[in-house]
């Protein structure tokens, strides 16, 4: 059973040429971003000089402002709005059993293969007749929509996995519906939230095409949309384009460092129950 | 909160609600209007701005419509264009393909690495996990900007063959006819490899130990070991890493746009640009809902046959 040094080295090694792999792009993209605005910069190199002003100047050029803002009103709508609705929803599915509740369900769950494709061309079409378009509601429903088949999946299967117990006890107390979700299920069901609003706010931070169609003005796109927009403006200013890019990764790997587990905790359960 | 409550109460004593199952089996109370309520704000928005559009779309594609004009007619004129016009159909063959990088190979990376991370080595495992995980949270818009400059004709790729000596494969990667659509594919591997690593490892830790603990006094080595425990216990993991990393491959969008735009000479094109270039820069919104529809039709297909192929009787 005792492993030999050497194989335990050997995998070391090959691990750690692996995690080479994925972080050397980073550190190309950290150097390249200090070099002088406007030189040009050879693979992985040290700057002559640290430009750490790019991060002003590609924060001014790309008028990371307004699509900061932009980001922040369109997460911040869609996030608690998928949390709450998928919350209520799974309530419904799975604890007071619904009536329709089996079709409804696999309704939803269709939703998860539905690719953005399919919906856009209508989206922008059909939200253009009602001003829909250019308007952050139109996007942040449309995001809700997206993201709310796997918001109800995973809060309808944490729900169910809740002791049977706990429910009828508080019903033998006389509890309402309203009671029973929020004063007995949801203290218990932080960890659950907790990962459902992390994974949201990752994938309406990073969704590209959506904003891109529904958003013609410019002021109004996220931060990723804008950076899709800043390649065909700056596309050869590669110190500049590099801490544009860098200024758009920030806010989601702060966040995945510091909720590590929840998003592996909610990508790994929330296919594997499917 | 008080009407629903009334509501429910209500319905509760209705007889209908408490019966006998067909199968004299006793079924569980449903809940009456009341428990609707709860349900209805979520799918409202979701037949509205999913159910809605679809269905919207499947209608454009029968449609000859610029967007402006009224509509006419076309029949099924516009799924003929989608499968049969070279730019159409290379668009879904390149999306094919891309399947390819985005899911076989990560596959195959993931299994190494979980079959890396899995057994003895403890130490630092954590810190392998989250750094082969975090390509896959970040924005694929700047995933694609990174990648652009790596691909570059001075990027780190070329340096790193001229360090070899390999100056003679340096070139333009994404400019490149030949390799644009195999450098896409690779970004792709490089993003979806940590994601099945993270199914696996979760796979991998719900096997049975005592499972490892016979192999290993039947003789199996590590290697031995994970072929025939680990491999075997991975089977529904596999399958949905091959689902959602498929899915991603033929609906990819923002790593193209940002990287290749469908170029050179449309040897990238896949069919998301297509349908958005159809629809918002042509006019064309029958093309492109057809493709659109097409794709989906693809999505769906694929999606049910590797959960076919991985079904957990299948023996």
């Amino acid at each position: 059973m005792k492993q030999s040094t050497l194989g335990l080295a050997l995998r070391y090694g090959l691990l750690s040429f692996l995690a080479v792999l994925v972080l050397l792009p980073f550190v190309g993209i950290a150097l390249a971003a200090l070099h002088p605005s406007g030189s040009q910069v050879s693979g992985v190199a040290l700057p002559e000089r640290w430009s750490w002003e790019n991060f002003s100047l590609a924060w001014e050029a790309g008028g990371f402002d307004d699509l900061m803002r932009s980001s922040l009103l369109i997460s911040g709508g869609v996030v608690p709005l998928t949390v709450l609705f998928a919350t209520m929803a799974g309530f419904a599915l799975s604890i007071l059993n619904v009536w329709g509740g089996k079709v409804l369900s696999l309704g939803f769950v269709l939703g998860l293969t539905v690719p953005v494709e399919l919906l856009v061309i209508a989206l922008y079409y059909n939200l253009r007749e009602v001003g829909l378009t250019d308007a952050y509601l139109g996007v942040i429903l449309a995001e809700v929509a997206l993201f709310l088949p796997f918001g109800v999946y995973w809060m309808q299967s944490h729900f169910s996995e809740v002791p049977k117990e706990l429910v009828e006890a508080a019903r033998m107390d006389g509890a309402r519906d309203s009671t029973v979700l929020w004063r007995v299920l949801m203290p218990i069901s932080l960890p659950a939230v907790t990962t459902l609003t992390v994974l949201v706010f990752m994938w309406s931070w990073n969704q590209f095409l959506l904003v891109l169609v529904m958003m013609q003005d410019p002021t109004m796109r996220t931060a990723p949309t804008g950076l899709g927009l800043f390649v065909g403006q700056y596309g050869t200013d590669i110190p500049l384009l590099a801490a544009a890019s860098l200024i758009v990764i920030a806010p989601i790997v702060v966040v995945y460092l510091v909720f590590q587990r929840s998003f592996v905790s909610g990508i790994t359960q929330g296919a594997i129950k499917g | 909160m008080s009407d629903s409550s009334a509501v429910k109460s209500a319905s509760t004593t209705e007889p209908r609600s408490v019966r006998q199952g067909r199968r004299g089996r006793f079924r569980p109370q449903h809940g009456g209007l009341g428990a609707w309520l709860y349900l209805l704000p979520a799918l409202i928005i979701y037949l509205g701005f999913t159910i809605y559009p679809a269905v919207s779309t499947f209608q454009f594609s029968f449609l000859d419509w610029d967007g402006v004009a009224p509509p006419s007619w076309a029949g099924t004129e516009n799924f003929v264009l989608a499968v049969t016009d070279p730019l159409l159909a290379r668009a879904l063959v390149n999306g094919l393909l891309l399947i390819v990088f985005f899911t076989f190979i990560p596959i195959a990376v993931g299994l190494l690495m979980t079959a890396l991370l899995i057994g003895k080595v403890s130490r630092g495992t954590t810190f392998y996990r989250v750094v082969f995980f975090l390509p896959q949270v970040l924005p694929l818009v700047a995933v694609g900007t990174t990648w652009r400059w790596m691909y570059s004709e001075n990027g780190m790729i070329n340096q790193f063959l001229e360090l070899v000596g390999l100056d003679f494969l340096t070139r333009a990667w994404l400019g490149d006819q030949n390799f644009a659509l195999i450098a896409l594919g690779l970004i792709g591997t490089w993003v979806m490899s940590g994601l099945c690593m993270m199914l696996f490892m979760s796979g991998a830790q719900r096997i049975d130990t005592s499972l490892h603990e016979a192999a290993a006094i039947d003789g199996a080595g590590p290697f031995r070991q994970f072929l025939s425990v680990t491999l075997p216990g991975l089977r529904k993991e596999i399958s949905i890493a091959g689902v959602i990393t498929t899915i991603a491959a033929l609906a990819s969008f923002d790593l193209v746009f940002v990287t290749t735009n469908g170029g050179p000479a449309g040897a990238t094109n896949v069919p998301a640009l297509l349908v958005y270039r159809l629809a918002f820069n042509e006019g064309d919104i029958g093309a492109a809902s057809a493709l659109a529809v097409v794709l989906t039709v693809l999505v769906v297909v694929l999606v049910s046959t590797i959960r076919h192929l991985t079904r957990e009787d299948v023996r």
